[in-house]
């Protein structure tokens, strides 16, 4: 089993060669991402050296042994204030999510709808973003209600475009032969229309992983004590720099696994490829 | 309009799979709207393969389309074995082979041969055929875990054709269901085509562009003239069957493809 080649432990499930498979693939990840990483590594190095070489004071750009510092001595506010907008950012990109999923269907089946209501989803969409905190706190109060209402929004308007896009997706001939298959509207929904729609459904679902945690992070901006975003703006006032940037770190790692989230989801979820016929 | 047509030679005689008679279809408004079929009647006999053809316009598909309960007549009437097309599609009488193979490219090709089994009203007592024996008899056989993405476009319209059939249609309606294969892969189709029909004895109505495929399969063909779309000719074709991809080359077969070059100059 030691020495089986990759293709070979790859048929076997649950054997020794499975954990040879992960191991070889992991190999493999590394060697891809190669470049990517040492370009990284060569930023942040490059980074150190110009904060030393030009002896740059630690208040206006620390450098990153400054901010791997921070990390350690402020782990528990760090921790403390990351799982209020690791909330906040779900919730608000379920809610979010969900209602325009909700609104797409019912534009698709009722067009009377979708002229109605579209340009009032489009007139929300251009309200800035940062205009509407302060007036969903005096709203909803100081809670975490705004928070999830500002990040469901961010997420809410591309999800409804690209799914009212994915759901009419379904070419004329497709819909003409559930027509000739008697098929009912809910079997043309539920076999044709959805499955249809998720490619693009997906599309926006990364968008949104990544711009929820930017909503939570600006509605805490406006008048809160708790979370990465009220962090931001303390240790800016008081010019505690490292802390800054280890916050800022730890807010686009959040982005990012929750990008990777949707995208392992959408691997897992959609696994065809639209053909092209002919 | 039916005079060329040899009924006598006919088994089926006064047998029509599909009846159409003084069929009128206007698109659209009063006055804004065009005709697309205008006083169309023809008989298509059970069990015989008919191909269609005809200049662009000229209305072919929208026969087939109307036939398949997909065009809404304006004027005179369309019978299928005896029933309204709306009555014949409930029924599961027909099936539509399109110019894509329309297939859902995230179910596998045993599942989209399915699914004519999984949606619409299934009838009590039906029998349907077996998918993974229709496979066999496409060609596809092996193939039943593909995805559509992976297959050739042959192939796909060979699944798109092998769903067809699924439900045991009396007729198989299809609208340039090769038309955009290429040239090698149109032939074999074709053959192959033949000999389903052989097998099943599935009535057929081809839609094509191909004076050629339009000979080399049908029994009979419906010429259609454009604007408005009318029949111009509904002749059998004399040449025996089984037919082989050789018989083109024949004189027999030069000249009724010379014949019909010379009635689609004229529509």
């Amino acid at each position: 089993m030691a020495n089986a080649l990759p293709s070979e432990a790859e048929g076997r499930a649950l054997t020794d060669g499975s954990r040879f498979r992960i191991l070889d693939g992991l190999a493999a990840a590394i060697l891809r991402h190669l470049p990517a990483t040492l370009a990284i590594l060569g930023c942040i190095l490059l980074w150190q050296l110009v904060v030393w070489g030009f002896s740059v004071p630690t208040f206006m750009a620390p450098g990153p042994v400054d901010v791997i510092k921070a990390f350690g001595e402020n782990a528990g506010v760090l921790w403390t204030n990351f799982w209020p907008t690791l909330m906040e950012a779900v919730l608000g990109f379920i809610f979010g999510n969900v209602i325009a999923v909700l609104l797409a269907v019912w534009f698709v089946y009722s067009p009377l709808a979708e002229r109605a209501f579209y340009p009032i989803a489009v007139i929300i969409k251009s309200i800035p973003i940062i205009a509407l905190a302060p007036i969903l706190v005096l709203l909803v109060g100081n809670g975490i209600a705004p928070k999830i209402i500002i990040a469901g929004l961010i997420c809410f308007f591309p999800t409804l475009v690209n799914m009212v896009q994915g759901l009419k997706s379904a070419s004329p001939a497709m819909l003409d032969l559930m027509r000739i298959l008697s098929a009912s509207n809910s079997e043309i929904f539920w076999k044709v229309r959805l499955p249809g729609s998720l490619p693009f459904l997906f599309a926006a679902l990364k968008i949104a992983a990544t711009s929820s945690v930017m909503g939570a992070i600006v509605a805490e901006w406006i008048g809160s004590s708790y979370g990465l975003g009220a962090l931001i703006i303390e240790a800016t006032y008081n010019f505690r720099s490292p802390l800054l940037y280890a916050t800022v770190v730890i807010a686009a790692s959040l982005a990012v696994v929750l990008f990777f989230a949707v995208s392992y989801a959408e691997s897992k979820i959609v696994r065809w490829k639209p053909t092209t016929d002919h | 309009m039916l005079e060329t047509l040899n009924r006598a030679s006919q088994a089926q005689v006064g047998n029509s799979a599909v009846s159409v008679k003084n069929l009128h279809i206007r698109f659209g408004a009063d006055d804004s709207g065009f005709t697309a079929l205008s006083d169309v009647s023809v008989e298509i006999p059970a069990g015989s393969l008919v191909t269609m053809l005809g200049p662009s316009g000229c209305g072919k598909s929208t026969l087939l389309r109307t036939v398949a309960d997909l065009v809404h007549i304006t004027d005179g009437s369309v019978s299928v074995h005896g029933q309204t097309p709306r009555k014949a599609r409930e029924g599961r009488d027909f099936a539509f082979v399109f110019q894509e193979a329309t297939l859902l490219p995230w179910r596998n090709v045993i599942d989209n041969v399915r699914l004519p089994l999984l949606v619409g009203k299934r009838e009590a007592g039906a029998t349907y055929a077996d998918p993974e024996e229709l496979l066999a008899l496409v060609g596809l056989k092996g193939r039943e875990k593909s995805m559509p993405h992976e297959l050739s476009g042959g192939q796909r319209q060979r699944v798109a054709i092998a769903r067809a059939l699924v439900t045991r249609p009396r007729i198989l309606l299809m609208d340039e269901p090769f038309g955009a294969l290429d040239e090698i892969t149109r032939d074999k189709l074709n053959e192959e085509l033949l000999r389903l029909w052989q097998e099943t004895g599935t009535t057929i109505l081809f839609v094509t562009h191909s004076i050629p495929e339009a000979v080399f399969l049908g029994q009979h063909v419906l010429m259609l003239a454009a604007h408005p779309g009318r029949v111009k000719e509904f002749m059998k074709v004399d040449l025996p069957y089984p037919r082989s991809l050789a018989m083109r080359d024949t004189v027999e077969f030069i000249q009724v493809t010379a014949h019909l070059r010379k009635l689609l100059g004229e529509c």
